[in-house]
């Protein structure tokens, strides 16, 4: 109403993308600020191993985030993401103790993970309920799958063969595995999201599903896919903390999707479909990691952490409304 | 002269550095219809808002029976009896007709419980004013012209002493207009004053007593309506000569007997049956009757976004196996819809986002990437040929006023260099000037040989651009009415199936 009265007059806001960089700017901006800070709080923070871990530390998880992206930008959302990277853990893990080769498991593992994707993915496009129910289902009977599974107890894997550990403890020149492997998943969706055209159609969905059907395309389809993509990477996640843990716990993951999801929205993803990017989602979880590593260094008690991180997703989320309520006027 | 009911005195509103409102002022006297008018982006809406209360307006004062006032809030407004029916409907869809009627009665009341019985029985009797609709049916499940009808008669309800219409008969049928055009002449000799915006000239001038004139968010002029023109009043909005409001038609030597588009006996066995249509090179082909008479669900089962279940359609005389709107596409037969928010554009992405939707295709290169150099130059290009007023490509379209985003929207629907386009009512809601430049483009793109077919509820839109008017009544084709034959009384005529010619002209009458 407001924005359609004044909106001749107001061609000259921020594009989108100028608006876009402006929000990671200053994501950047805010993380370096608080780097800055902790060294001098911290003679641990500035070092190689602390930047190593930290990294580490939201690496895999980042993988997760690009999948959840995705999955908000099409309109949906995924809940059940920390209990499907728990799956494939065990499940990969309880096959290699049956005596599978721990490639094989693992592989077994990821399209386990894109089958439970196929199957909220059927409930949301052909039965028609909506992602947040489905998942929040799918949530709980997953980790029940994990429970059932291990029977509840913790799975030792010291015996996975070196080969196999060097994805999650292994290095390249230095550069750890898992670290090439998230830098490499984060280039190559991002780079997708931008220009590849069967990832345009997930804005299109996003914004105006009405619309994107009156333009032919299969919204639907659309949507079941990126749902299979959202459950297919947190598998992937879920094989490489295996092979950095070398154990399986039945309860791995919970609460993760509450992250996952807190950094995407951070990075600009919008609840209402539409609109994030990959490179702001990994902002907002590198900024996470660093409050989280922060804290730690500078002895503020566990039960602290939670309410600090929610108390940053609330004032990000709160910037975000003000900056598009200015935009829209 | 008494005291106005309400004046505005030197109003001035900015969003941000853009100012909506510059120091407009006007009065409202007890017991008038009030037109007003301006294009879209002149302030009328901004205006109203902050007359009900939603904006504050940062410089300048209102004044109700003479004494400053400050609306704080809608709720402020109605205790003021300042009442506003929305142009774009505001109901809660999952409550009952009953319910959204007394929305705003139920939060002042004192007791704690709703005394449903009653509440249906009031509901009842303010909806049989306006139309015998059942007020214990979900809002939901009604049609967009009566849930306009349900905003109306909330408002009715509110004991106001100024009640503002914004564009209200823009969903509703002629018979439906005429009904609301009793009850406001009702209420004005009950000496509540009326403040109307409409876009169409014709309800102004039958309507409304004075006409205040707003161009760029600047006060133009408030004249008697007696004193003026229809053309007056589009030169003081636009502040530039029109001097023709429509573009001229098909010359002689420009028919053609080539035939586009043929439908044979297409039909659903639902909303509509034995359609055909031969749709010429170089013509503009119309389509009329109320809304609800299948028209949209027609244009719907040509282009396949609706299942048929007999017909056929041709394309250059080839039968056209289209099963999905992906194939009609394909194919080259293109459908604007008339809900542009709804299902037109994507508000949230850019120019080029959207103008590119329906080529991506053709704008895909290997390994499925988009060729975005390409999709600028689309972008560009449409932007230039339809003149559509932005900062640049890559604005959102949201950004963009009304006229614009419809422009974008064929925009869209024209970069697949499609062979027919549907359109369903192209100019709805948009200003004057952006109106005038889509007809004359139609016009252009039906010169270069494109098949249009338009589909439109303003008899002067149907009559000053198509060659030929088809009108539906009750999901068939009730009659053809050749460039010769077209006048609004004969499309009435059709329309509500009203034979006699006396009546016809009664109801007409009536109407202008």
């Amino acid at each position: 109403m407001v924005a359609d009265t004044i909106g001749a007059s107001a061609t000259r806001a921020p594009s989108w993308r100028r608006l876009g960089s402006l929000r990671e700017a200053g994501l950047i901006a805010i993380i370096l600020a608080l780097c800055i800070a902790m060294s001098f709080a911290s003679p641990h923070f500035l070092t190689l191993g602390n930047f190593r871990a930290m990294l580490m530390s939201f690496s895999v998880e980042g993988i997760v985030v690009v999948g959840m992206t995705i999955l908000l930008i099409v309109g949906g959302i995924d809940l059940a993401v920390g209990s499907v990277v728990c799956f494939a853990m065990v499940l990969s893990g309880t096959l290699f103790l049956a005596g599978l080769d721990p490639w094989s498991a693992s592989l077994i593992g990821i399209l386990a993970s894109s089958l439970i994707g196929c199957i909220m993915g059927f409930f949301v496009t052909v039965v028609g309920l909506n992602h947040f129910i489905t998942s929040l289902a799918g949530m709980v009977i997953v980790r029940g799958l994990c429970l059932i599974i291990t029977k509840g107890t913790p799975l030792s894997l010291f015996t996975l063969p070196p080969a196999f550990k060097a994805i999650g403890q292994g290095s390249f020149h230095g550069v750890p595995y898992v670290i090439i492997i998230f830098v490499a998943v984060v280039v190559l969706f991002d780079f997708l999201l931008r220009r590849s055209t069967a990832l345009r159609k997930v804005f299109y969905t996003g914004s105006n599903e009405k619309a994107a059907l009156y333009s032919g395309i299969r919204t639907n389809q659309v949507k079941f896919w990126v749902t299979v993509l959202c459950s297919t990477l947190a598998g992937v996640a879920g094989v490489i903390y295996m092979s950095r843990f070398g154990a399986a716990t039945p309860t791995f993951g919970v609460g993760m999707e509450l992250n996952i999801i807190a950094a995407a929205v951070i990075g600009g993803a919008s609840l209402n479909g539409g609109s994030g990017t990959i490179l702001g989602a990994i902002l907002g979880i590198a900024l996470l990691s660093v409050v989280t590593s922060s804290l730690v260094l500078l002895n503020v008690s566990v039960y602290w952490q939670d309410m600090i991180k929610g108390c940053i997703l609330l004032g990000a989320v709160s910037i975000d409304h003000f900056l598009h309520k200015r935009k829209a006027s | 002269m008494s005291e106005p009911v309400l004046s505005i005195r030197n109003v001035t509103k900015h969003f941000g550095a853009v100012k909506a409102l510059t120091n407009v002022s006007f009065g409202l006297e007890r017991g008038e219809v009030h037109a007003i008018c301006g294009e879209n982006g002149a302030g009328k809406s901004t205006l109203m808002n902050i007359i009900a209360g939603v904006l504050q307006p940062d410089e300048g004062e209102i004044l109700v029976d003479g004494e400053a006032v400050k609306i704080a809030s809608p709720s402020v407004a109605q205790s003021l009896g300042l009442g506003l029916v929305h142009q774009e409907i505001a109901l809660c869809p999952d409550a009952t007709v009953a319910e959204n009627i007394f929305m705003a009665a139920t939060s002042r009341q004192r007791s704690f419980l709703m005394n449903y019985r009653k509440l249906e029985r009031e509901a009842q009797k303010v909806m049989n004013r306006l139309a015998p609709i059942d007020v214990r049916r979900k809002v939901a499940d009604l049609s967009i012209s009566s849930q306009q009808l349900v905003e109306i008669a909330k408002a009715l309800t509110l004991d106001c002493r100024v009640l503002i219409f914004d564009e209200p008969t823009a969903a509703l049928t002629e018979a439906e207009t005429r009904i609301l055009f009793d009850i406001i002449r009702d209420l004005k000799a009950n000496g509540i004053s009326i403040i109307y915006i409409s876009h169409r000239m014709a309800e102004i001038f039958s309507l409304c007593d004075r006409v205040t004139i707003l161009r760029d968010g600047r006060y133009v002029c408030t004249e008697n309506i007696a004193g003026v023109t229809p053309d007056d009043i589009v030169r003081r909005m636009v502040g530039r000569e029109i001097t023709q409001l429509y573009p001229s038609k098909q010359r002689d030597d420009e028919v053609s007997g080539e035939t586009i588009l043929s439908v044979r006996s297409l039909g659903d066995r639902d909303r509509f049956h034995d359609i055909s249509i031969e749709l010429n090179k170089g013509e503009i082909l119309g389509i009329g009757g109320l809304i609800g008479s299948g028209r949209t669900e027609i244009a719907e089962g040509i282009c396949s976004l609706r299942a048929t279940t007999d017909g056929e359609v041709r394309l250059h005389g080839q039968v056209q196996t289209i099963k999905t709107y992906t194939d009609a596409v394909k194919a080259g037969i293109v459908y604007l819809s008339e809900d542009r928010k709804g299902s037109g554009v994507f508000l949230d992405l850019s120019i080029a986002q959207n103008i590119s939707v329906l080529n991506l295709k053709a704008l895909t290169g290997h390994m499925g990437l988009i060729d975005a150099a390409g999709e600028a130059r689309l972008a560009r290009d449409f932007a230039q040929r339809l003149n559509i007023r932005m900062g640049n490509i890559d604005t959102p379209v949201s950004s963009l006023s009304g006229g614009n985003q419809q422009k974008v929207a064929i925009a869209k629907q024209l970069a697949v260099q499609p062979k027919v386009i549907l359109m369903d009512e192209p100019t709805r809601g948009i200003d004057v000037g952006a109106k005038s430049e889509i007809h004359l483009l139609l016009r252009d793109l039906a010169r270069s040989g494109i098949g249009i077919i338009v589909i439109s509820s303003e008899l002067p839109e149907l009559l000053g651009l198509c060659d030929r008017v088809l009108v539906i009544r009750e999901g068939t084709i009730a009659g053809e009415l050749s460039a010769d034959e077209m006048s609004e009384e004969a499309v009435i005529r059709l329309a509500s199936g009203v034979t006699s010619k006396e009546q016809t002209r009664l109801a007409t009458d009536h109407a202008a």
